[in-house]
């Protein structure tokens, strides 16, 4: 016991340096700039603006989730049911569309589809109680089976001229009107996850959930409100890829909640909760953009490039706990 | 007794599927007459082998996207298998699948076991990794009826007392499971772990291991569906049963197996299956459009748990109340 007093007690364990260093986010850009070097080398067309710019495309309206999603698996949840919300949202807006509605109209419709289905699943999950992986899994089929039912194997393509900005416009040169949003959403998204109180909230709630009731913290209403930002985000997506396909079929978007969950967990969120950042989430969007377009550019089919982003999600978690082992091993 | 079996999860649900079928039956006899139930109970059959092995890893807190992937996987490779040796008997078509099945699950677990991974995520991976191998080793083409053997697509349609081989492997694997569950140690163990993983390392029990077990098994119900579907539709390509793994864990879902482990019966998930299958199967000779299914299904899913939360939950308020009384 005395021997503790003499003991040299540091007043912090790392530098700041240090901690940088060695996080997640500065691992994970390692890997976008070696991926990013590798694709120039291997492919001449890599290195071109507007390629580039077509590569944003592959990330950008999976990132728009992203963020969301990693505020909610922060929080202890998941939701499985994003890319059936997008189908669920698209279907709305293109009958709408059908019927004449505006632009605005056209988006604010989506919009308020994608709050109903937030709301829906928040309300089964904060409500009721219900494991929201299942619920979600639940919403997953309702959702699309709602699409499947009003469109069956029909499209809707009549969607107005206008309508082509969100997916298909420039703000300027070759920086895209969805890019630009990509942006915005992670500035956003950064700023409510590490900068206020809610943010704060959903981190303890992750951590634990009990501890956080008995601090003073809403856990349900954060939760009922992650949901619906969920749904939101899922639709603003649904208005980029509609307005980028022209087209709405049922089968939009299908599987693409693994990809943004891909995402989410590559980015450095634990998938138990608790802790994640925004900036992990914007560099994994990147990683797995560059991973696709790079791939594409050497005529990689695209089942083939998911088995490298399956090996990247398991490889990206599995690398460091090996190591940690084999270095436990040897001392 | 009685009002205890009236109570059970498993009674309610039976008694879910005979008031469907009644409500079909009135409109539409035909659907009931024991022929059309073979159908239905043979084009469930797949359903259930792999609701059985999804079971036994929702019951250690795990759950397991890859089975979809794995069936094609399997199916692919039996198939080539197939068209590669003409003359390999079942049996042997039957070993591979099993093996093959197996030892993708026993990847999963592994990964769940030595490395912690949590569950979803390395099942997520798997799944994306092994559609992929589908496609590498088939170079996206589809293998058809004509390049298989008539051995290798008769088997599961063969008729043993008026049932096929399909169902009687279907009616085996439920045995063997319901053997398995209530009178093995390993069994047993899968219950200990999802109830309480720090009781059950005190209790001598490996959790790592229970739960990389559950994944094996999965793994081989899955490795023999995938040679069961394969020959059962005599078509073997990339995006066979795409998606299917999210209707196993319906199916187990509404059998009453709880997501948060330990809790559930081969029964129970039975009856889950069924239940699915017969909404399946009744679709369209009640002339709805098979599209009404997904959300049927949907519908089904969230209709189960709540209910079944809303079960548990009065149950805790007795408890409570009759606490309050005795202090």
């Amino acid at each position: 016991m005395t021997d503790a007093t003499h003991h040299h007690v540091p007043d912090r364990l790392t530098t700041p340096l240090q901690r940088t260093l060695k996080s997640w986010e500065t691992l994970l850009l390692a890997v976008a700039i070696a991926i990013f070097l590798v694709n120039s080398f291997a492919s001449p067309y890599f290195l071109n603006a507007w390629n580039l710019s077509d590569a944003t495309f592959n990330f950008t309206e999976k990132a728009m989730i992203a963020f969301a999603m990693a505020l909610v698996i922060i929080s202890g949840e998941i939701d499985l049911s994003v890319a059936s919300i997008i189908a669920l949202t698209s279907t709305a807006m293109g009958a709408a569309a059908e019927v004449g509605v505006g632009t605005p109209g056209i988006v604010l419709i989506g919009l308020a589809v994608g709050l109903a289905c937030g709301a829906f699943n928040g309300a089964l999950v904060t409500g009721l109680g219900l494991p929201s992986i299942v619920v979600t899994i639940g919403t997953m089929s309702l959702f699309r089976g709602i699409s499947y039912i009003v469109l069956g194997d029909q499209a809707f393509t009549n969607y107005p001229a206008s309508f082509a900005w969100f997916g298909q416009g420039y703000a300027f040169w070759v920086i895209s009107i969805e890019f630009v949003f990509f942006i915005l959403f992670a500035v956003i998204y950064g700023v409510v996850l590490h900068k206020t109180n809610f943010g704060r909230a959903v981190f303890s709630i992750g951590n634990n959930p009990v501890g956080a009731l008995f601090s003073g913290i809403r856990v349900k209403r954060v939760k009922f409100i992650l949901f619906l930002l969920t749904g939101l985000m899922a639709a603003f997506a649904s208005v980029c890829l509609t307005s980028r396909l022209g087209s709405t079929r049922p089968s939009i978007a299908f599987g693409m909640e693994l990809e943004v969950v891909t995402m989410v967990v590559l980015g450095g969120v634990n998938i138990l909760g608790g802790s994640g950042s925004i900036p992990g989430v914007v560099i994994a969007a990147f990683v797995m953009g560059l991973v696709t377009f790079g791939l594409g550019l050497l005529n990689v089919p695209g089942i083939v490039m998911s088995i490298f982003i399956g090996l990247l999600l398991i490889g990206v978690i599995a690398l460091p706990r090996v190591w940690k082992q084999l270095r436990q091993a040897r001392s | 007794m009685m009002p205890q079996l009236l109570k059970s999860r498993e009674a309610i649900l039976l008694a879910a599927i005979l008031a469907l079928l009644a409500i079909i039956a009135s409109r539409f006899p035909a659907y009931v007459e024991p022929g059309n139930l073979i159908n239905v109970f043979n084009d469930t059959s797949t359903l259930i082998i792999l609701a059985m092995g999804q079971m036994c890893v929702i019951l250690t807190r795990c759950i397991d996207l890859s089975v979809a992937a794995n069936v094609a996987l399997t199916g692919m490779v039996v198939a080539t298998l197939n068209t590669l040796m003409p003359g390999l008997p079942v049996v042997a078509i039957l070993v591979v699948a099993l093996v093959l099945g197996a030892c993708l699950g026993a990847v999963n677990g592994l990964l769940v076991w030595k490395l912690q991974i949590p569950a979803i995520v390395v099942t997520l991976g798997t799944m994306t990794i092994f559609r992929g191998i589908v496609f590498l080793i088939s170079d996206g083409k589809w293998i058809n009826a004509h390049e298989m053997s008539a051995g290798f697509k008769d088997f599961p349609r063969m008729e043993i007392a008026g049932l096929p081989m399909l169902s009687w492997i279907a009616v085996l694997v439920v045995i063997c499971f319901v053997v398995m569950i209530n009178r093995t140690p390993l069994g047993r163990s899968f219950f200990a772990v999802g109830g309480n993983p720090n009781a059950a390392v005190y209790t001598g029990i490996d959790v790592g291991r229970t739960q990389f077990l559950a994944f094996t098994i999965s793994g081989m119900m899955a490795g023999l569906t995938g040679y069961l579907w394969v020959s059962r539709f005599a078509v073997a390509y990339v995006d066979i049963a795409g998606g299917f793994e999210l209707e196993v864990v319906a199916a187990c879902v509404i059998g009453g197996i709880s997501i948060a482990g330990g809790v559930g019966s081969v029964a129970g998930t039975l009856l889950g299956a069924l239940f699915l299958g017969v909404i399946k199967n009744a679709l369209p000779v009640v002339n709805i459009s098979p599209f009404w299914q997904l959300a049927i299904s949907g519908s089904a899913i969230i209709i189960a748990v709540a209910f079944n939360a809303q079960s548990s939950r009065t149950k805790g308020r007795v408890i409570l109340k009759s606490a309050e009384h005795t202090a």
